[in-house]
């Protein structure tokens, strides 16, 4: 009777044609998609929706874009600050109330083990149960894990090392002062709050992304927007693979709407150092190369506020728009710091701010690259009916922003349905006419 | 305004360049380089370096012939001055690097050089050399690149070019980051 039990407690596989993998934005807005297509689908989520905003983020994080920026297919911001920026609990609730809104068909703590091809399509298994599907969608998120550098293992062993993901906020970091490693709108953020709290703090800087907040009179994501710089396709740019690394943009979202960049944090006391380049004999080494990169920075910068002011001037736009600006150059100590003793005691805690990476452990499906991430031409994955949305880049520059997750699930659907009606019809599905 | 577009040409093949950065993006293995140099000691401070072969694209290479570099020390260190000293010669591999750079850039990027000159120097006290102060490095406490470019570019576009070649420059990188050097004796 035992074995008889057992049997019938163990979940049997289940068959439908389209599994989406994670309910957050993405996966909800292509869910949105697959049903105005009448394509059966459903969703997998390992926890609840919106799970890493639940689990994953600190305390102070607000979204980069502006409130009224942020859509999903059907759905948009209708609070009374359009301006602002949501906090994660708000971010939270507008992604649950989508949920609800397009009565997506979530499976909530089904977390996905595995994702292997069959003759046609996919078996997905769950901790709840196997699904077979003739298409696979991975909404799974592009920051499922810190992406830390192998020398954090060269580090002494008393020094507490944190990453984003398990940072809350500056109370939790111990007294004495904080290496942050990375400076994009992560590291800054943490460098600037755990500063204000009074640590002395390091900020590592390496490459990064320098813009203001406001511009002109108006939200720097507002002129890309209307420049129309975040519909720029993928199929569109120079250089793919350098588009898709560029790191998120030196901004913060905070109700006084501030520029945060080097010159701002360094006011407040940080102390500005270059890349960490290596650990020898207990003591960090930082490169030679802040200058170029806080100049490479710059220019950059320059170069986007003069594609505003062309656009601005073409549009005949002069009269509304504010006068044209140009911030001071990032500026540097006289002679940047290039050691960091551990032994000193200066430094109790490392922050690693050095990016995210997703988490394909559960992907059998060979169609990784060698650094790991899912080879695919504008979200259409490199094995059949395998799709992929919520990346950088992905179809556009804003893929990664939630009003991205709009417009990639609309062509990626469409792209699905299509390949859905290139198979052979299988007995007893329901067909969209 | 010319309305017949001029060839811009500073001598370098970009197209071979490109090629061989898509065909090594799929081969990666070909891309592993090793670069090899030999160092014969003459007398005092006097040594000839000499290189001629290396590794690269999976096969044995070689310069078209070998080249040889002496380097020495000036008569107030009492050598015999013969040669360029050693940090002269890395100062000679940063502008060599550099303004390579600044070449292969600009002709990526479509602006005509019409003269490139890098002037540079780098402080050093030679209390660490002599072993007088612990506490003083060896090496440079700073170098200071400075180049003088006639192109058909704004200033911005200039300066963005020097900024990319140094983004791009292996040996900008050498001396701005640590390198884990080997040294053992047979």
């Amino acid at each position: 009777m035992k074995g008889v039990t057992e049997r019938a407690q163990r979940p049997g596989s289940e068959t439908v044609e389209v599994v989406v993998i994670g309910a957050g934005h993405s996966g909800l807005a292509m869910s949105h998609q697959l049903s105005a297509r009448s394509i059966e689908h459903v969703v997998l989520e390992r926890g609840e929706i919106a799970n890493s905003w639940r689990h994953e983020r600190w305390d102070s994080l607000r979204l980069l874009t502006p409130n009224w920026l942020s859509r999903l297919p059907g759905h948009r911001y209708s609070g009374t600050d359009p301006d602002g920026y949501m906090s994660v609990d708000e971010v939270i609730d507008f992604v649950s109330d989508y949920a609800l809104a397009v009565d997506a068909p979530v499976r909530m703590q089904t977390k996905v083990t595995s994702v292997a091809p069959m003759d046609i399509g996919y078996r997905v298994q769950t901790d709840r149960g196997d699904w077979l599907c003739r298409a696979a969608v991975i909404a799974s998120g592009a920051c499922n894990l810190p992406e830390v550098p192998a020398i954090s293992k060269t580090l002494p062993g008393n020094i507490v090392q944190l990453t984003p993901h398990g940072y809350r906020n500056p109370r939790q970091v111990e007294p004495g002062g904080v290496l942050v490693v990375g400076a994009s709108s992560t590291g800054l953020q943490l460098a600037d709050e755990i500063r204000r709290a009074g640590h002395e703090v390091l900020l590592s800087v390496g490459e990064h992304v320098r813009m203001p907040r406001l511009y002109r009179g108006r939200d720097i994501q507002w002129w890309m927007h209307a420049c129309g710089l975040l519909d720029q396709r993928y199929d569109e740019v120079d250089d793919l693979g350098r588009a898709r690394r560029v790191p998120s943009p030196q901004l913060v979202g905070s109700k006084e709407r501030t520029t945060m960049d080097l010159n701002s944090v360094s006011a407040t006391g940080v102390q500005i150092v270059g890349r960490l380049a290596g650990v020898r004999d207990g003591k960090a080494q930082f490169s030679g190369s802040l200058r170029n990169v806080c100049a490479l920075a710059d220019l950059k910068m320059n170069r986007l506020l003069a594609t505003i002011d062309e656009w601005i001037e073409c549009h005949g736009g002069s009269h509304e728009a504010g006068p044209v600006e140009r911030f001071d150059p990032t500026r540097l100590p006289r002679a940047p710091r290039l050691n960091l003793d551990f032994g000193s005691g200066e430094v109790r805690t490392v922050i690693w701010a050095t990016g995210y990476r997703p988490d394909y452990s559960w992907l059998k499906v060979p169609v990784l690259d060698r650094k790991g991430l899912v080879k695919h031409v504008g979200g259409v994955a490199d094995a059949p009916g395998l799709y992929l949305i919520g990346m950088p880049f992905l179809r556009r520059r804003k893929s990664s922003f939630i009003h991205g997750a709009e417009d990639d699930a609309f062509d990626l659907s469409e792209q699905l349905a299509a390949y859905l009606r290139t198979l052979p019809v299988r007995p007893g599905t329901r067909m969209a006419i | 305004m010319n309305t017949q577009a001029i060839p811009v040409d500073n001598g370098v093949n970009v197209e071979a360049l490109l090629g061989a950065r898509e065909a090594l993006t799929e081969a990666p293995e070909g891309a592993k380089f090793t670069w090899r140099a030999s160092c014969n000691w003459m007398r005092g401070t006097h040594s000839v370096t000499t290189v001629r072969g290396f590794f690269g694209l999976g096969e044995e290479q070689s310069h078209r012939t070998e080249f040889s570099l002496d380097s020495d020390h000036p008569e107030i260190f009492a050598s015999e001055d013969k040669a360029p000293t050693p940090v002269e010669i890395v100062l000679a591999g940063l502008a060599g690097c550099l303004t390579a750079g600044i070449a292969a850039v600009a002709q990526n990027r479509n602006i005509q050089l019409h003269s490139v000159r890098a002037t540079l120097e780098a402080g050093m006290d030679i209390q660490g050399i002599l072993g007088i102060d612990g506490d003083v490095r060896n090496g440079f406490d700073g170098i200071r690149v400075h180049y003088d470019i006639d192109a058909d570019a704004s200033r911005e576009d200039i300066a963005a070019l020097v900024a990319q070649s140094q983004k791009r420059s292996a040996v900008f990188d050498i001396v701005t980051n640590p390198t884990d050097v080997t040294v053992t004796v047979g």
